[in-house]
């Protein structure tokens, strides 16, 4: 039913001190209504000290792509080909144990729901304690030495005393410190961040994103940032993947997509979304239709059943051949670029305000 | 006694401040959820101020936003409002009827014109009752016969909120979350409301979808002249529904104006804080400031005296702790723009001289570097 | 904490009153005269009339019934001697003492108990952990398929086959009988091995599906998740975050399990013909006597409760977040 594309989606996009690159990226996972094709033909790299935005809404495949750097992906039911390089280091063919010793060391991951991602059994001390005891084989007076210094660094009064206490007794801002201490706490060259401010209420949401770029600064580390909210990515990477269906179908730094965004979706997400200094004349233009399931992705290009200009492409292009996603600065899209642009400047920038 | 509810007319939907006799009143409303403990009997120990104080008036055929944050109350107020929950104390004039205690008979003949939407569209509806029936039901209830049929209005609904009417038949688990939350407004559209409480109706829903659902409201707000409490914590999808605003902050009012006061001149520091926590998809919008508050809300069981954000706000002095500030109109403040604080802020929200950082690790890892920018 | 026990031990003193009190007029609507009963054939009206005294049958049923419930605290005296304390009254039929029929049955009981719940504990959660650490490969399946077939099997179905086949057929072992531990403890193991086992069998199979089943619902916790994305061991993450989440449902059903278990093994203690508490509650209710039925309500119900009670305790030392509720 669909035409088979290439295999190679996309070359490199990159400089030579990618300090993570993921190439091709598929992952299946076999459920019992069929097979999920999460992530289909994904390729992004990740620098050094740099943050990396992925957004997307729910099933774009942006946390299962996360899961699978760390091979926290279920391996029973879940099947991953590709290429992923963390600093030279083949992770896909890697063995538990080598990614063992990645995990909480040299990449570390913050969850979305501090609550659930935290065990209720133990104290945040000894959960924040054990992977720095793990990995640099410090003893348990150090190890507590180091939790306490970092629930300080994160903002958590009286550590010394709330090193003891339960998750439950924490209140959510600061439960998310708490997973941030952790994370931090063996000092990672990267870190994964999944939607980590989404539970969180606007004002605890602000002090926790300023909190991650002051301590990045301070930690040199490199950041995925995975989330739904166009605002909170704008503050927070500098570049920027947008995921449909389990494809990247846009890159760019922040500035590019976000001010000449060049792909049907994005300009979808864009005029859907109410601003606080939006022209309230200005209508929301909403993407029409759902999101695709993935046990049975559209043909072509998955965004095409939703998509407002693909009368403007060739007939059957569209549904027909997937659009790929050149080096660098791209969109996977089959309008020309005269089309994207003068699309973008007549019809979708007015609606930005 | 309630048979003779008559709605004040509405010949123009201009509705805030122009004077019209309000749809919906609240005056001082309080819910305290008891606790119990102790020993050797249980009996209350204490109690969590979801609602305490809280004033708010809707007038017909407008917009009333409710924005606060997590354990503000303002779930809690909407369904005050329905009369899903009792009130503990204050007021409740709906169409110039007292409903605050108001028993199920007398509010038999208000139900139908009080209708609420709820944010989950996955467990708000009964997943072994098709949706013809979903929606027929308030009908049946209110023992409502529209002329044609049940059934036709059923299907005239399923078209206005933008639902194939050949749906009537099938369940709510063949539908995707959007299309669930359009079930969910034909239902509340059933009974033909004069106002709606809608309880974070889009939050549940991906950022493509929410603008569907926003606009459908917006268009049965206009077209239908209906009035809406509009709760939700999102600030930028509240100022795009609401004409009015109104901001909560552990069971109180903070502030309520019109809102394009609200969102350019606010007077509240609690207000200023949100706003400026709210993070935009504009890289180069025009700077604003920058107000980062330390911790969290603090619990509703114990609120702190006086007013409730002083424990927060970096404006606070001794007075606040000891003074409840009242809802009042400050000076400066345009008609109707209330605002409940001592010491008021200036009525902008362009960048300041000096962030506000209250957050002590924020502060500290800052004053470590000099400041950018 | 204190104050905990204090509440639910107060509790507990409330409903094994109330469990007494339905009893014990529960009885008295059986349309029955139980002198006439307790005097058996040939019986003069003289005799009916000295055995209704001499079991307090004359006096009204309330009177009855606080004397039965005061002997409990304080002990009663009888004709045949003094009941001491706590004292379950005198037998229609036996004229024993209560109390000493069931501590005269007690060990029995309780032997069954302990031998088959220590097989049946590390059997069980054993394979289900094993099934959960091996999920979805062949080793998995096959425990699961013979938990499945196991735990569908009933006592009296695999008691009566195993005895035909290792005591009536082959003659390699004798008849369960019960030794105490106190006079012989390799008699002890050999005479109860079949019921333990015939019993273990079955309730290995429960558990290891709950144990399983718990374990893999606990493994796809987020917390789980978070302890792999720190690079802990499976192992670790397995026995540490997983298991401590599994412990409250098993220790539920534990607890249920071992206080039923406690008041009474009836259909264990009938398919090998061991006379124990369930037996003794059996047999009493057949022949209407109401003293011993009452005493074995009671003993049962304070198994029941007492467990209850730890196993809220148990919950108060697996999950913190209990501990402050």
């Amino acid at each position: 039913m669909t035409t088979q594309t290439k295999t190679e989606d996309t070359p490199a996009p990159t400089g030579p001190e990618a300090f993570l690159s993921v190439r091709d990226l598929r992952v299946r996972f076999s459920t019992e209504d069929g097979v999920v094709n999460a992530v289909d033909g994904l390729s992004f790299d990740v620098e050094r000290g740099k943050t990396l935005g992925i957004v997307g809404e729910s099933g774009s495949g942006k946390s299962v792509t996360n899961l699978t750097i760390l091979g926290l992906h279920n391996p029973q039911t879940a099947s991953v080909e590709g290429e992923i390089v963390l600093d030279g280091q083949e992770l896909v063919s890697a063995p538990e144990r080598e990614l063992e010793k990645l995990r909480g060391n040299k990449v570390a991951m913050i969850f979305q729901d501090p609550l659930t991602a935290l065990s209720p059994y133990y104290t945040v001390g000894r959960q924040i304690a054990e992977p720095y005891m793990k990995h640099t084989g410090a003893s348990k007076k150090e190890a507590k030495a180091r939790a306490i210094e970092m629930l300080d660094k994160v903002g958590i009064p009286q550590p010394a005393t709330r090193f003891n206490d339960y998750p439950h007794q924490f209140s959510g801002g600061m439960r998310q410190r708490a997973m941030i201490a952790m994370a931090l706490i063996c000092d990672p060259d990267l870190l994964i961040a999944d939607e980590p401010t989404t539970a969180l209420d606007v004002t605890v949401q602000a002090q926790i994103l300023d909190l991650l770029k002051d301590l990045q600064q301070e930690f040199g580390s490199a950041i995925i940032f995975i989330t739904h909210d166009l605002g909170v990515i704008a503050n927070m990477a500098d570049d920027l993947l947008v995921m449909y269906a389990g494809r990247a179908v846009e890159r760019g730094s922040v500035r590019e997509v976000l001010q000449t965004p060049k792909h049907p979706y994005t300009w979808g997400l864009l005029s859907s979304m109410p601003r606080l200094g939006g022209d309230l004349d200005e209508p929301l233009v909403p993407i029409p239709g759902s999101p695709p399931s993935l046990l049975n992705p559209p043909s072509g290009c998955a965004f095409h059943p939703r998509c407002t200009f693909k009368d403007q492409v060739d007939a059957g292009l569209c549904s027909g051949e997937k659009p790929l996603l050149a080096a660098g600065r791209a969109a996977a899209c089959h309008l020309t670029p005269d089309q994207k642009q003068s699309i973008f400047i007549d019809q979708i920038k007015p609606r930005l305000g | 006694m309630s048979e003779n509810v008559t709605l004040p007319k509405q010949q123009d939907s201009s509705g805030p401040g122009n004077g019209g006799e309000p749809l919906l009143t609240v005056e001082g409303l309080q819910k305290h959820f008891p606790i119990y403990g102790g020993f050797p009997f249980k009996r209350q120990v204490g109690a969590v101020k979801a609602v305490d104080g809280v004033d708010l008036t809707v007038y017909p055929g407008e917009a009333l936003g409710l924005v606060g944050e997590s354990g503000c109350g303002k779930s809690t107020t909407g369904r005050l409002v329905t009369r899903l929950l009792e009130p503990t104390g204050g007021k409740i004039t709906y169409a110039g009827q007292d409903i605050t205690h108001a028993s199920r008979k007398q509010l038999a003949p208000i139900r139908s014109e009080i209708q609420m939407i709820f944010q989950d569209p996955f467990s708000s509806l009964n997943p072994r009752q098709t949706v013809g029936t979903i929606i027929k039901s308030p009908m049946e209830v209110n023992g409502i016969n529209p002329p044609g049929g049940r059934e036709k209005r059923v299907r005239e609904l399923l078209e206005t909120v933008g639902l194939n009417p050949e749906h009537y038949n099938r369940f709510p688990h063949e539908f995707s979350g959007g299309q669930r939350q359009r079930i969910g407004v034909a239902r509340a559209l059933a009974l033909e409301p004069k106002l709606i409480v809608a309880d974070e109706p889009v939050s549940a829903l991906d950022v493509s979808i929410q603008a569907q659902v926003v606009n459908l409201l917006q268009k049965v707000q206009d077209e239908l002249g209906i009035a809406f409490l509009f709760i939700a914590h999102d600030l930028a999808v509240v100022r795009h529904f609401s004409q009015r605003v109104a901001v909560m902050y552990l069971g109180k009012v903070m502030e309520v104006a019109d809102r394009d006061s609200l969102y350019t001149r606010p007077r509240h520091p609690y207000t200023h804080a949100l706003l400026s926590a709210v993070p935009e998809a504009d890289v180069d919008s025009a700077k604003k400031e920058r107000i980062r508050l330390s911790g969290d809300v603090p619990s509703p069981i114990m609120p702190p005296s006086g007013c409730p954000f002083r424990t927060r706000c970096w404006k606070a002095q001794d007075k606040c702790a000891t003074d409840v500030p009242p809802l009042v109109q400050i000076s400066g403040n345009r008609e109707g723009h209330l605002t409940a604080c001592h010491f008021p802020e200036e009525p902008t929200i362009a960048a300041r001289a000096e962030d506000v950082v209250l957050d002590p690790a924020l502060a500290a890892l800052e004053a470590e570097r000099p400041a950018k920018d | 904490m204190l104050q905990f026990l204090i509440r639910r031990l107060t509790g507990a003193v409330v409903i094994m009153f109330l469990i007494g009190a339905f009893t014990f007029f529960l009885f008295y609507t059986i349309p029955q005269d139980f002198a006439e009963l307790a005097c058996g054939k040939n019986c003069t009206p003289e005799n009916i009339a000295v055995i209704r005294e001499n079991l307090g049958l004359d006096k009204p049923i309330t009177a009855q019934f606080w004397e039965f419930m005061g002997g409990i605290l304080t002990g009663r005296d009888f004709a045949t001697g003094h009941c001491a304390a706590p004292c379950l009254g005198q037998s229609f039929d036996t004229r024993e003492f209560v109390w000493d029929s069931i501590i005269d049955r007690f060990p029995l009981t309780l032997s069954l108990t302990v031998g088959g719940l220590v097989i049946f504990l590390i059997l069980g959660l054993g394979s289900g952990l094993l099934a959960a650490w091996k999920r979805g490969t062949v080793i998995d399946k096959a425990v699961s398929g013979a938990s499945m077939v196991l735990s569908s099997f009933q006592i009296y179905f695999l008691g009566p086959i195993v005895l035909g086949i290792f005591v009536y057929s082959t003659g390699w072992m004798e008849n369960p009988k019960y030794y105490p531990i106190t006079e012989d403890p390799a008699a002890w193991v050999v005479g109860l091995l079949i019921p333990w086992a015939v019993m273990a069998t079955i309730f290995t199979a429960q558990y290891t599906r709950m144990a399983r089943s718990t374990m893999i619902e606990q493994l796809q916790e987020e917390h789980v998740r978070t302890a792999r994305a720190k690079g802990m061991k499976k192992s670790y993450v397995f026995f540490r975050y997983a298991w401590r989440g599994s412990l409250t449902p098993i220790v539920t059903i534990l607890g249920m399990d071992l206080s039923g278990l406690l008041a009474g093994a009836v259909v264990t203690e009938f398919t090998f013909d061991l006379p124990g508490i369930g037996r003794l509650a059996v047999d009493s209710s057949l022949t209407k006597d109401l003293p011993l039925t009452m005493g074995v309500m009671l003993f049962g119900a304070f198994f029941i409760l007492i467990l209850n009670i730890i196993v809220d305790l148990a919950y108060a030392y697996i999950d913190p977040r209990v501990r402050l509720a």
